[in-house]
């Protein structure tokens, strides 16, 4: 089933019936545990799934992408991965509310993945509400190479932070800012960022989040040494690279914008080279 | 069990299975091609290729509709050079069968793309994409003109000779799709693809404002598959020699069934393949088995087997 043609797009992806493992409910999302065997290898931290909604009769024709927060392998299950879903639509409403032993169509692992250093840098990890969900899995790799990993979480309000308490024990240091003040500081999650870089020596910056956070941090960074690896979040219809509706304008090394899809040449991008200004207006080439 | 012949032709082109890709829904094949292997399918419709580079329109480009979605992709691709260079030189040494869709501004462009194309080895067929919704002179909606449809065919048939078919793609979006078919056939066309996209809108109640960046789009998915059924079995009727790519909201084997009963000889999958990356296979295996449960000996003899009287029972 992988890697019939040899293209190098998604390479290690596979489409399958995973079984639900596992739907706990943690404050406003839902950690859903899926059983995918020796897939789990393949799924990097800043990977992603689609999957398929609203069972045989759906009217729901597309799939759904998560991000990959975590990988864990046990005896009872195998290799499984966790996802955070908040139940906003329909289609994610529809799989916060499966149960243990029900089987979706998934396809995955999808997109790029967090580039790790190969020596033990500093780095800094935001993430803006259930953006968070992958950096709890790439703290922990992180943490193996020995890297410093401090962490940011921010959302509007404190529901929509997403912070589990294992997660905690793999980073030195998580603050939370919510803009109500009603958990952590108050305030936006991008003030300060540009303190804590010169702080803590920072060398790269891993982001999640909504978009205006990731424009904000590539903002803040402008001009700097430290690298900024971002997973964006666009609409997809198809998450596999045929659909061609996910675009971000990104600058190539001869400085040449293109339209790149988010879904293959992403999620992770690198966010000096996203021409921020351009997202969502006409371009000419 | 006697074995199913299912076999198509499109023209003077034999494909051995008649499942296709839609253009604009596979991209150049290479992100399909980790799912199945290409050659097990009809052919690969590539995305309409433009003459240069095109960034297509701004996003959003898509939302979810009951049933479908709206595309707003505004024909983004790389230019004929580098899909001559890479996407197709890579297609070709998949052996993949190939039908390359083309776009253009002007006739003038279509002809020229065609130029480029003759002689290309490896292609099996021109689509010839006269009815992209996505462009933002409506007037490029060659396809809803009777006149401006006719020239582009006309100059794309004297540009490419008489032996590659060429199947002009057509739009559900005009009063009477019956004298557009008939007239691009007089132009030289050898069979049409039905049905593109349907013209549509979505109003995002938060920004209370069209949801697009282009405002409008093109709808596809099983909620417009009756309209693609309607718009087949309209044109067979009167043209029963021409052969149709029939496509429109096509995810199962009974969908396809349906789309050749109403006169389709080979049926093409887009929107399925974005919900399903094997959709295609799924499809085509299904459809083999419905041919085979009711009795067929070959697909050719379920080809527009909707118009026959109802004494002609199997």
């Amino acid at each position: 089933m992988v890697g019939l043609a040899m293209a190098g797009i998604n390479r290690s992806a596979a489409q399958l019936l995973a079984t639900i493992v596992g739907n706990k409910k943690v404050g406003q999302y839902h950690q859903i545990l899926i059983s995918v065997g020796d897939l789990v290898a393949q799924c990097k931290p800043g990977n992603f799934v689609a999957i398929s909604v609203g069972g045989p009769n759906s009217k729901m024709v597309l799939r759904r992408a998560f991000a990959i927060s975590r990988t864990t392998t046990s005896t009872q299950y195998g290799g499984a991965i966790e996802l955070i879903v908040a139940p906003h639509g329909n289609g994610s409403s529809w799989l916060c509310g499966l149960v243990e032993g029900e089987q979706i169509d998934i396809t995955l692992p999808l997109g790029t993945a967090f580039g790790i250093p190969t020596t033990n840098v500093n780095a800094l990890l935001v993430g803006g509400g259930y953006g968070s969900a992958p950096l709890f899995g790439l703290a922990e790799v992180l943490k193996e190479r020995g890297c410093r990993v401090d962490m940011l979480l921010g959302a509007s309000t404190g529901s929509k932070i997403y912070a589990p308490l294992e997660g905690k024990r793999s980073v030195n240091s998580l603050r939370i800012f919510t803009e109500d003040g009603s958990m952590g500081e108050t305030g936006r999650i991008t003030s300060p960022i540009a303190q804590l870089v010169s702080e803590l020596q920072i060398d790269v910056i891993y982001s999640c989040g909504p978009m205006a956070m990731l424009k904000a941090i590539s903002e803040i960074l402008d001009g700097g040494d430290v690298v900024h690896q971002c997973a964006v979040e666009e609409a997809m219809a198809c998450g596999i690279g045929i659909c061609m509706t996910c675009v971000l304008p990104v600058k190539d090394e001869a400085g040449k914008i293109n339209n790149l899809r988010s879904c293959i040449d992403g999620p992770v991008m690198d966010g000096a080279a996203i021409e921020w200004d351009l997202v969502g207006k006409t371009l000419v080439l | 069990m006697s074995q199913l012949d299912f076999s198509t032709t499109l023209g003077n082109a034999w494909f051995p299975a008649p499942i296709f890709t839609a253009s604009g829904c596979a991209s150049s094949g290479k992100e399909l091609a980790q799912f199945f292997d290409l050659r097990d399918m009809g052919a690969i419709v590539t995305k309409s290729i433009m003459t240069k580079p095109r960034a297509g329109r701004a996003t959003p480009r898509m939302a979810e509709t009951p049933s479908g979605m709206l595309n707003s992709i505004g024909l983004q691709g790389p230019g004929i050079d580098a899909f001559l260079a890479n996407d197709l030189a890579w297609l070709v040494e998949q052996k993949a069968r190939i039908i390359v869709s083309i776009a253009g501004e002007t006739a003038e462009e279509f002809a020229s793309l065609a130029r480029r194309l003759r002689g290309v080895a490896g292609i099996s067929a021109l689509e010839v994409n006269i009815s992209c919704p996505n462009v933002e002179n409506r007037g490029m909606v060659f396809a809803c003109h009777l006149e401006s449809a006719q020239t582009v065919i006309e100059g794309v048939r004297r540009t490419i000779g008489g032996d590659l078919p060429i199947i002009a793609k057509l739009s559900p979006d005009v009063t009477d799709i019956v004298s557009i078919a008939r007239g691009v056939i007089d132009a030289g066309a050898d069979g049409l693809a039905l049905i593109n996209t349907v013209l549509g809108m979505v109003i995002n109640p938060n920004t209370m404002r069209p949801h697009l960046g282009g405002r409008t789009g093109g709808l596809s998915g099983p909620a417009v598959r009756p309209i693609a059924v309607r718009a087949i079995y309209q044109v067979h009727e009167a043209l029963p020699k021409v052969p149709i790519l029939g496509m429109g909201g096509v995810s199962s084997g009974a969908d396809a069934f349906e789309l050749i009963l109403a006169g389709a000889s080979g049926v093409s999958v887009g929107t399925a393949s974005f919900g399903n990356p094997t959709a295609i296979m799924k499809i085509q295996n299904e459809l083999r088995q419905i041919l085979t449960d009711k009795g067929f000996s070959s697909l050719r003899e379920a080809v527009g087997f909707a118009h026959r009287p109802e004494s002609s029972v199997r």
